[in-house]
């Protein structure tokens, strides 16, 4: 399959700079698997995430999503559907206004966008929640709506920055198993910006570890935990 | 985050409003300097206008040293007793002034301090002879007082009860002594922002226009801005009028710029959440200073506006509402208000708008980033030029074109919506950003932009506050009577210029019930328009 060979994501030189520090990207992220963004706060994770997701624009350099060039793209203009920590839902829309946003932005619903949006729903374990506004969802609800959107998006790239960190332990496990099988099914390039080693254990295909607005080690998971550098040692400890 | 298109077009809407708003301002300016510029140059140096500039000065130096040297004890003694029943009663009772009209406040002080009102019988009956007199320096100093002590109350019991509730604790577990307790804690907080806030107490009192018109008046007694308005209204001597202009912005661009260097004050952490326990002040002697300093800031602002409320009821208020004259301005101040709430209502969201999306923009040039500062500055463009100055350089350029009354609403709409643009802003702006950090990267990522956005994403959430900024827009332009004071006639008038008629006419019964009218619409718009700013604050 072509598509399997494609890089997913390429930073090709990409360099930024934001206040007095300097960011340079230059690394490939593989099609169609999940690769694990992580390293210390403020190393540049988001950085490197709001550069693929088109909230920042870098200096110099070029960045290609699924072969093409974006490097200048609006965020709405990337295939990529994003799914942040928190206020991943307008909270005065109910779940289904919410979800069906991911299909039209001006809401021009078909019959057919209708019965995707109740597909969704069902998915991820939200039956008959259409009608509900968000601040009467639990922090796992919410996100599992945010992973309904990401469903009917049909983008083949998911980004998540640290999608559940604001949730208890015991419900990250469930969430994690849902962007499994939900991976699975659709076959898409995942992003996921974390800082626990435990989610990069149990999800991740490949890691990208940054360290100082630049990608220190770029290597596939069983590969990573058995570096022994010391940024990583630190990393791997700490947490 | 915004598209190409939409960073234009925010951008290019606070070019526009910049452009539009300086264009107002620049043409009265303007206007003020082409006309006869010889003759107001010798105006400048006169003894007249020394003798105004030199009353604008000092009765705004005693005006702040007033207001906010007997606001400190006050906010000394709220913060200190946190749980009092009635507290926020009082706490209410000091936003009322804020959102009273200036005229109506002078006129329930005047029902108290006049010569025939309650303070004074009382001082007689007690053996004092020579009873206050409500007019003159006297008069202006009680009446600043009354507008700006409590202003100053909640600016410096904010500053107090923004402190942590631990300081308090270790305070008591350390065994300090009230004065300690004072030196240590209470007024370092306090010294913080007392600059902030006196300087913005000296701003409004050097700028103040109807307190001094009805108060004053006289050689003796007479600001800048009064001044300005009687040079053109009895005199008509514009070249007076403009030299005493030119003075005035003197005088505010000097005021702004000693004002810029300290910390603005915020009332934000006022009474918001739990309050903190205090174990100092337990002591008789100190509950009962306390209890006295309360008590007796409450009945100094109390009375006024009950003295409103009871005259404005034995106004005959039925015939008044349905007199001809009544209805007629009602109408004609409604209106103004709604246009100039909409106007400043509307310009705030371009300037916030271009200034959010140049703060966006990944580079920003030295032209954008001067754009953005600029257009910070223009609510200080109309602190800097007040309305009475405006409203001269109008008249002026306007007097060749024929009747100015034909001009005279809109004018004084326009003035009004910049007055209340500062206002307006500060409303809206932290909703805006509030809604930007929360909606902006998932509504660029979904590709939701123009009126789809706007109808699903911005509208359902900001018409609130953008309500709300109008609303206080309304209450600010229903109550002026300082662009209105130029224009008036009886072709043209406002509820507050026929409240001022009234009571120039000696027709007090009849300004009574039209000041307890228009004071009631006022509070109620002002109360909708600071409604919910308990909840929007950061610890609430």
């Amino acid at each position: 399959m072509p598509e399997k060979i494609l890089p997913g994501i390429e930073l090709d030189n990409v360099e930024l700079r934001l206040g007095a520090r300097p960011f340079r990207f230059d690394c490939t992220i593989a099609a169609g698997a999940i690769t694990a963004i992580t390293g210390a706060s403020g190393a540049g994770k988001s950085t490197l995430l709001n550069l693929v997701a088109g909230f920042s624009t870098p200096a110099s350099g070029t960045i290609r999503i699924a072969g093409e060039d974006v490097t200048r793209s609006h965020p709405s203009g990337r295939p990529v559907s994003i799914i942040f920590q928190d206020n991943n839902l307008f909270a005065h829309l109910d779940i289904t206004t919410n979800i069906g946003l991911g299909i039209s932005p001006s809401l021009r619903l078909s019959r057919n966008d209708k019965a995707q949006i109740e597909y969704a729903l069902d998915r991820v374990g939200l039956h008959g929640f259409g009608k509900r506004m968000p601040p009467e969802l639990s922090g796992g609800e919410r996100q599992r709506v945010a992973f309904a959107r990401a469903l009917v998006r049909q983008r083949p790239v998911l980004i998540l920055d640290e999608p559940f960190a604001a949730l208890d332990p015991g419900l990250r496990q469930s969430m994690r198993i849902l962007l499994l099988d939900l991976h699975r099914e659709t076959g898409n390039t995942v992003l996921l910006v974390t800082h626990d080693p435990e989610e990069v254990r149990r999800l991740a295909d490949h890691v990208i570890f940054i360290e100082d607005g630049k990608v220190l080690v770029r290597a596939e998971k069983t590969e990573f935990f058995q570096l022994d550098i010391e940024p990583l040692r630190h990393f791997l400890n700490d947490s | 985050m915004l598209t190409a298109r939409q960073a234009r077009q925010a951008i290019g809407g606070g070019v526009l409003a910049l452009t539009l708003v300086s264009l107002f301002v620049a043409i009265a300016v303007i206007a003020l300097l082409s006309w006869d510029t010889g003759r107001a140059g010798s105006r400048l140096m006169t003894a007249y206008t020394w003798r105004i500039l030199f009353f604008t000065i000092w009765q705004a130096f005693l005006s702040t040293l007033l207001s906010v040297g007997l606001a400190v004890p006050v906010a000394l003694a709220l913060a200190r007793r946190p749980s009092f029943p009635g507290r926020i009663w009082i706490i209410r009772l000091m936003a009322v002034p804020m959102g009273l009209p200036v005229l109506i406040g002078a006129l329930g002080l005047i029902g108290i301090w006049g010569r025939q009102g309650m303070a004074n019988q009382s001082l007689l009956a007690i053996g004092v002879s020579q009873p206050v007199s409500i007019y003159g320096l006297s008069g202006i100093l009680i009446a600043h007082v009354f507008f700006n002590l409590p202003l100053a109350t909640r600016l410096l019991l904010a500053s107090l009860e923004r402190l942590p509730a631990e300081y308090w604790l270790i305070a008591s577990s350390l065994g300090m002594k009230p004065f300690s307790v004072f030196r240590l804690i209470e007024w370092p907080a306090l010294r913080r922002v007392a600059p902030g806030v006196a300087g913005l107490v000296y701003m409004l009192c050097a700028t103040s226009f109807t307190l001094v018109l009805v108060l004053g008046g006289g050689p003796a007694a007479t600001t800048l801005e009064v001044a300005i308005y009687q040079s053109l209204h009895f005199d008509f001597d514009p070249p007076r009028a403009i030299a005493l202009a030119f003075l005035q912005i003197g005088v505010t661009t000097i005021l702004l710029a000693l004002i810029s260097v300290f910390p603005a004050p915020e009332a934000w952490g006022l009474t918001a959440g739990r309050l903190p326990r205090r174990f100092d002040g337990s002591g008789f002697g100190s509950k009962a200073w306390d209890a006295i300093v309360i008590a007796i800031a409450a009945v100094f602002l109390v009375l006024p506006l009950a003295s409103i409320a009871i005259s404005g009821l034995h106004a005959d208020l039925i015939r008044l509402a349905s007199s001809d004259i009544f209805v007629k301005a009602a109408a004609t101040s409604l209106s103004i208000a709604l246009v100039s709430g909409l106007v400043a209502v509307g310009f705030s969201i371009l300037v916030i708008n271009a200034r959010s999306a140049i703060s966006q923009a990944a580079s920003a040039g030295a032209g954008l980033k001067s754009l953005s500062a600029a257009l910070a500055g223009l609510s200080s463009l109309v602190l800097l030029v007040p309305p009475v100055v405006l409203g001269t350089g109008w008249f002026l350029a306007l007097r060749p074109m024929g009747d100015i009354s034909r001009f005279a609403p809109i004018l004084v709409a326009l003035v009004n919506a910049l007055m209340a643009l500062p206002f307006a802003m500060r409303v809206i702006a932290p909703a805006m950003e509030a809604h930007r950090i929360r909606t902006g990267r998932l509504s660029a990522s979904l590709g939701l932009a123009g009126w789809s956005r706007i109808r699903h994403i911005d509208f359902p959430v900001l018409i609130r506050p953008m309500l709300m900024a109008l609303s206080f827009a309304m209450a600010l332009s229903l109550g002026d009577l300082g662009a209105v004071a130029l224009f008036g006639s009886s072709d043209f008038t406002t509820l507050p210029w026929l409240v001022y008629n009234r009571l120039a006419s000696y027709r007090s019964n009849d300004a009574d019930g039209l000041a307890l009218i228009l004071g009631i619409i006022c509070l109620a718009l002002t109360m909708i328009g600071t409604a919910g700013r308990e909840r929007e604050r950061p610890n609430a």
